[in-house]
């Protein structure tokens, strides 16, 4: 069933105040679209429940990308195309500039932005692993003001977040104390291009004298949002990597997450990838603790 | 329904051009339906096969999953406006001398997107190609010969450079 066009009403603001204000006077009532790249492929399909959209593609206000002493801070609006050419991020965040360049194509690069991305809420997100072990904060804003939360509170369940019905996602803050944390991110998908994650894995770890101490890990595909794998984390922190821990590590993992059998995968499948990706940073950071 | 829909800007191919339709229709819809450009094609409707790709403001953009309220003002360059005067853009004669044309669907969408490509890297190695070109799909060339096309082109724009 095509959609109708003219089932829906769309207006541009053209302001961050204008559509805060917009959505405060009807809260919920009305959609937000950025570059469309999730709701228009659901309006194509005739299946956008939304009948009011608000249109916050080009805002001025919402496409920056900050660096600053503690941390870079991204705007909402901000695209993949302005992340992945960002010398800033490439440097700082290279978890996030990798993920960057494989969400869809170059030309869903152009449209898709990074707060587009965090809203829709997909378990599979592209940029939600490296967010989540860079242990990023999320500043929501509203006529009433701007609050930040931690970016792993966001999300609440599928497709559901902590947004309140008059609140809009203002900016992403990645703080740059993972610098000096080895930093693993992979994706495993179809093919290289447009091609949505089978399952991901994310991870930032601190090692001190062959002990880990500090772990991140965080998945995508793996539960009903993207997450932490906080039991994984615990498992595995003040510990010596060795074939025992690595062994352990993998069983607690296959415990904590939650793969289901869709479309694209099988659950068991998924289980066994996320199991191996773990490995595989267990091993490369094994490898280069060894003593030479 | 004849619901008068406000009028929106856009600079096609270099001409300012008005329409009076719904801010929802997509992009491709106008292009085609309005504008009588039918060059970029509907593919998959969903933003998967690269088709329907024009580009927006400098970048590449596929315009079945662009809202025409979100184009107002803006520059879109369609297929159409590749060639000039008449004379076929070298992408356009690499394609046709290397057999990167065969059906012609993907064809408009290729074209812009190896335009883009080319804009911002004139000698792309052939993994940079691939990457460029990877969000759009070909069902009859196997893309080689869509590779090759663009190598040609960037060859060519080299010897008229030098030649210059």
């Amino acid at each position: 069933m095509r959609g109708n066009a003219e089932a829906h009403q769309m207006v541009a603001p053209g302001t961050l105040a204008g559509v805060l204000e917009l959505i405060a006077g009807e809260p919920g009532a009305w959609t937000p679209i950025a570059g469309g790249t999730e709701l228009m492929v659901a309006h194509a399909a005739g299946r956008l429940p939304a009948s009011r959209l608000v249109s916050l593609w080009g805002i001025a206000d919402l496409c920056f990308i900050a660096s600053r002493a503690e941390g870079i801070v991204i705007g909402a609006g901000a695209t993949f195309t302005d992340i992945r050419n960002h010398d800033g991020v490439a440097a700082d965040l290279p978890l996030l500039a990798r993920a960057a360049t494989w969400i869809g194509s170059i030309a869903n690069q152009s449209r898709a932005t990074i707060g587009g991305n965090l809203v829709n809420g997909s378990p599979a997100a592209d940029s939600s692993p490296a967010l989540l072990v860079y242990d990023a904060e999320v500043e929501l804003i509203s006529v009433r003001g701007k609050r930040l939360i931690p970016y792993r509170a966001f999300h609440t369940g599928y497709k559901r977040n902590a947004l309140a019905p008059d609140e809009l996602l203002y900016a992403i803050h990645i703080p740059r104390r993972f610098a000096g944390h080895r930093q693993y991110l992979r994706k495993v998908g179809t093919r290289r291009a447009m091609a949505v994650a089978k399952v991901a894995l994310g991870a930032t770890a601190l090692i001190e004298n062959g002990i880990i101490g500090e772990l991140r890990l965080a998945a995508a595909s793996l539960a009903p949002f993207p997450a932490r794998l906080y039991c994984t984390e615990d498992s595995l922190c003040g510990k010596r990597i060795d074939t025992a821990s690595i062994r352990a590590a993998r069983a607690t993992l296959l415990a904590e997450v939650l793969p289901i059998d869709d479309i694209r995968s099988t659950a068991e499948y998924r289980r066994r990838v996320a199991a191996n990706l773990l490995e595989e940073f267990l091993t490369e950071l094994q490898n280069t603790e060894r003593p030479q | 329904m004849s619901a008068t829909w406000p009028a929106i800007r856009i600079i096609v191919n270099g001409a300012q051009r008005e329409v009076s339709v719904p801010p929802m229709k997509r992009l491709l819809d106008v292009l085609r339906e309005d504008l009588h450009l039918t060059g970029a094609k509907e593919g998959c409707g969903e933003g998967e096969c690269g088709s329907c790709t024009v580009r927006m403001d400098g970048e590449l953009v596929n315009s079945c999953l662009v809202p025409v309220l979100q184009a107002e003002g803006a520059r879109v360059e369609t297929v159409e406006g590749l060639a000039r005067d008449g004379e076929m853009h070298p992408l356009q004669q690499a394609f046709l001398a290397c057999g990167g044309a065969q059906c012609g669907i993907c064809t408009p969408g290729m074209l812009m997107a190896a335009a883009h490509l080319l804009e911002h890297n004139p000698h792309p190695a052939l993994a940079e190609i691939r990457e460029g070109l990877s969000g759009n799909l070909c069902r009859c060339t196997g893309f080689i010969r869509i590779f090759e096309s663009v190598i040609a082109a960037a060859s060519q724009t080299e010897q008229t450079r030098h030649a210059g």
